[in-house]
């Protein structure tokens, strides 16, 4: 075997793991959803025989445009919000001393370590008609006793940007831990005011991490199903519900997965198109021979 | 040439160590200035309180009859070109240099004419659509110099910007630096640790070390009268000798004896008087180095000994000479003729060597410690009688062999 044959050989093997589970455990299943959603539904909860395209054409009920709208806002600005409160946090760590640095890192992480259905259950202690938060406006004359905190988008948003932030916060920050700050330095030096220095050096340098930081806010928002579940009301519903309630309660198996693969597709294929768009422009060109 | 930049009474500490202490220097406008020491001597904070990236504890900086102390970098008419030239990635050679221009708002056709302007200077007109990933470092050292000098400042600083490049390209662009000075004829900073690219650049040297400034003066001033030994055995080579003045013999000549050696004579320039303590540094390549006696004049010192060490270097070599006791004097000697019609001196050789009495530098302040900078004659192996596994002597032979 050549050298290059073998090196080959190896990056194959070295692929393979990672290939074959999500392959197993990803590519097949979002296939087998696509499939589900041509079939006919069963009154047992299960797929019924044949092909149609009537659970697709049940996409069509009137209520779902209000649904997709909701879901896209508040996916959308959990996202913006997210990035725009992570990126001066990024910047701060990757600047400050190194036990800060540490501190700051294990406050971000530290929710992790309490079960996702519990910190959102808390949620609802904290914004509870009888909960702390909202005696303590209520007593600050912030708010009427009778303003409800739960139950509507704005709980929602606000638990989602909760729960998304470190996922926003952890790619900036990686981002900006190579950032080279003598780059800003420059810029001031140029004339540049800390404003202007910050927006055109600093956001361009770590554009690699806010890619990643949007798009690890922004498909598991659009996915988000317990969060409107627990803390929303009626009116805050989103596409996960959709799902959910069509699996669980319709036992609608073909309809949930005709409302997944919409979902998955409308996320897909934007980002394909964005990635290559962005693939061609941000390619390394090959360094230049060392002449003078 | 008349002052423009002075540093007053500038100290800055770095929690417990005090990377500056009280330095004061004035800089003339149109000058090359160079900061010149080994790391952590304080050059580096120095010019980043120039650029305003660090604020003194004590003292001003005036620039101009203008007090910048406070300014922020924005706002002060000086602009750096860094150690790794910071130029900013995302954008193209042409955005690297405009970027100033567009911070000031200037106007499209302005910007774009000095952009020009400056590309034609470092001949990059063709690269000007490339982003610095694609140039060599040559030529983003240029383009940094250009971002740098497309705002007309008042002052160029220069933060060791050849230290990325390899030997020869380094040569280049010192060249190219000192063509670009003559042309813009602003007032260059400095900053490096390399004697030579320092020697060969500037107008005036600042010699620094520990935080303090030991000497500012022009490159021969420097080499040639160093006040002490740290800028003696920093710049160059020398020979030290540390001695006692048994003779005044008329104001300008003294006798001076120096332990385990005969005494010598030497040019008094610090009028001392007899009984005095004095420190010589003679340069290597102030001493003839000869087989047979030399037709020495009266100013003349002689000395006989053994050729302990030789290392050729093409148009010079290096001769250790021991001349009694633990006495290694390092001689260079230039090859001016074709050197092998010359009698070859070798290892072990009975040499006399000779040096003229003005020839030797009486210096004002002096520290052992400096002699460690220093190139120390290669340490022959088998020569040594210890064994080398015995770690506790191998530190004495070493410390014995300097004078």
């Amino acid at each position: 075997m050549n050298p290059s044959k073998r090196r080959l050989w190896g990056e194959w093997l070295l692929t393979a793991p990672s290939f074959i589970w999500l392959t197993l455990f990803f590519l097949l299943p979002t296939l087998i959803i696509f499939a589900i959603s041509f079939k006919p539904s069963d009154p047992l909860g299960g797929v019924g025989p044949g092909w149609t395209l009537r659970t697709l054409l049940s996409l069509r009920n009137p209520n779902y445009p209000e649904i997709i709208w909701r879901t896209a806002v508040l996916s959308i600005t959990t996202t913006v919000v997210c990035i725009v409160l992570a990126i001066p946090i990024a910047y701060y760590i990757a600047r400050c001393k190194a036990w800060k640095r540490d501190l700051v890192l294990f406050l971000t992480i530290i929710p992790f370590w309490t079960s996702f259905l519990i910190r959102i259950f808390a949620w609802k202690g904290v914004l509870h008609p009888d909960g702390l938060l909202k005696q303590a406006l209520v007593f600050c004359n912030l708010i009427s006793p009778d303003t409800l905190l739960l139950y509507r988008p704005g709980t929602v948003l606000l638990v989602m940007i909760y729960t998304e932030l470190p996922f926003a916060i952890l790619p900036l920050y990686a981002a900006a831990e190579k950032f080279d700050f003598s780059l800003i330095e420059a810029a001031m030096d140029l004339g540049a005011g800390r404003l202007r220095a910050f927006c055109s050096v600093f956001i361009p340098g770590i554009s690699s991490g806010l890619l990643s930081a949007c798009l690890m806010v922004l498909i598991p928002s659009i996915g988000s199903y317990v969060v409107p579940d627990v803390v929303g009301g009626i009116g805050s519903e989103m596409i996960g519900n959709v799902i959910a309630q069509k699996t669980f309660v319709d036992r609608n198996l073909p309809a949930a997965s005709a409302m997944a693969a919409l979902m998955t597709l409308s996320m897909l294929i934007p980002l394909l198109f964005f990635l290559r768009g962005n693939k061609g422009k941000n390619q390394e060109p090959k360094p230049a021979r060392e002449v003078v | 040439m008349e002052d423009f930049l002075w540093f007053k009474d500038i100290t800055k500490d770095f929690g417990a160590t005090r990377a500056v202490d009280n330095v004061s220097l004035t800089v003339r406008r149109g000058e090359i200035f160079s900061l010149l020491g080994p790391s952590g001597c304080g050059k580096t904070t120095l010019l980043r309180m120039l650029a305003g990236f660090e604020a003194p504890d004590t003292g001003r900086i005036i620039l101009e009859n203008q007090d910048i102390t406070d300014l922020p970098p924005n706002l002060r008419r000086v602009n750096t070109i860094f150690q790794n030239y910071a130029l900013f990635p995302h954008m193209t050679v042409r955005e690297n240099i405009a970027f100033g221009l567009k911070v000031a708002k200037k106007p499209k056709a302005i910007i774009a004419a000095e952009v020009d302007r400056m590309l034609a200077m470092i001949q990059m007109q063709d690269h000007a659509d490339k982003r610095p990933a694609q140039i060599s470092g040559g030529q983003k050292q240029r383009v940094a110099i250009a971002r740098a000098l497309v705002l007309k400042p008042n002052v160029l600083l220069l933060d060791e910007p050849l230290a990325a490049l390899d030997l020869k390209l380094r040569q280049k662009m010192l060249l190219e630096l000192s063509l670009i000075h003559d042309e813009v004829g602003i007032t260059f900073i400095y900053v490096t640790h390399d004697q030579g690219e320092a020697m060969s650049i500037s107008d005036r040297i600042a010699v620094m070390n520990n935080g303090r400034i030991e000497q500012i003066g022009t490159p021969a001033e420097i080499y040639e009268a160093p006040k002490s030994s740290f800028v003696a055995a920093f710049i160059g080579d020398t020979n030290f000798f540390d001695g006692r003045i048994t003779e005044v013999l008329d104001p300008e000549y003294c006798r001076i004896s120096v332990p385990d050696l005969p005494d010598m004579l030497c040019f008094n320039d610090k009028k001392l008087a007899k009984g005095d303590l004095v420190h010589l540094s003679i340069r290597p390549e102030k001493f003839q180095i000869s087989l047979d006696p030399p037709h020495a004049g009266v100013k003349y010192n002689v000395l006989r000994g053994v050729v302990e060490d030789i290392i050729y270097q093409g148009d010079h070599t290096r001769y250790w000479v021991n001349v009694g006791e633990d006495w290694n004097i390092s001689i260079s000697r230039q090859h001016t003729r074709f050197m092998l019609d010359e009698k070859p001196i070798n290892w072990h050789d009975k040499v006399f060597i000779s040096w003229f009495a003005d020839d030797g530098f009486m210096l004002e302040r002096y520290s052992e410690k400096d002699e460690e900078l220093l190139p120390t004659p290669p340490q022959t192996v088998g020569e040594s009688d210890a064994p080398l596994e015995d770690e506790s002597d191998e530190q004495e032979p070493e410390a014995e062999n300097r004078p």
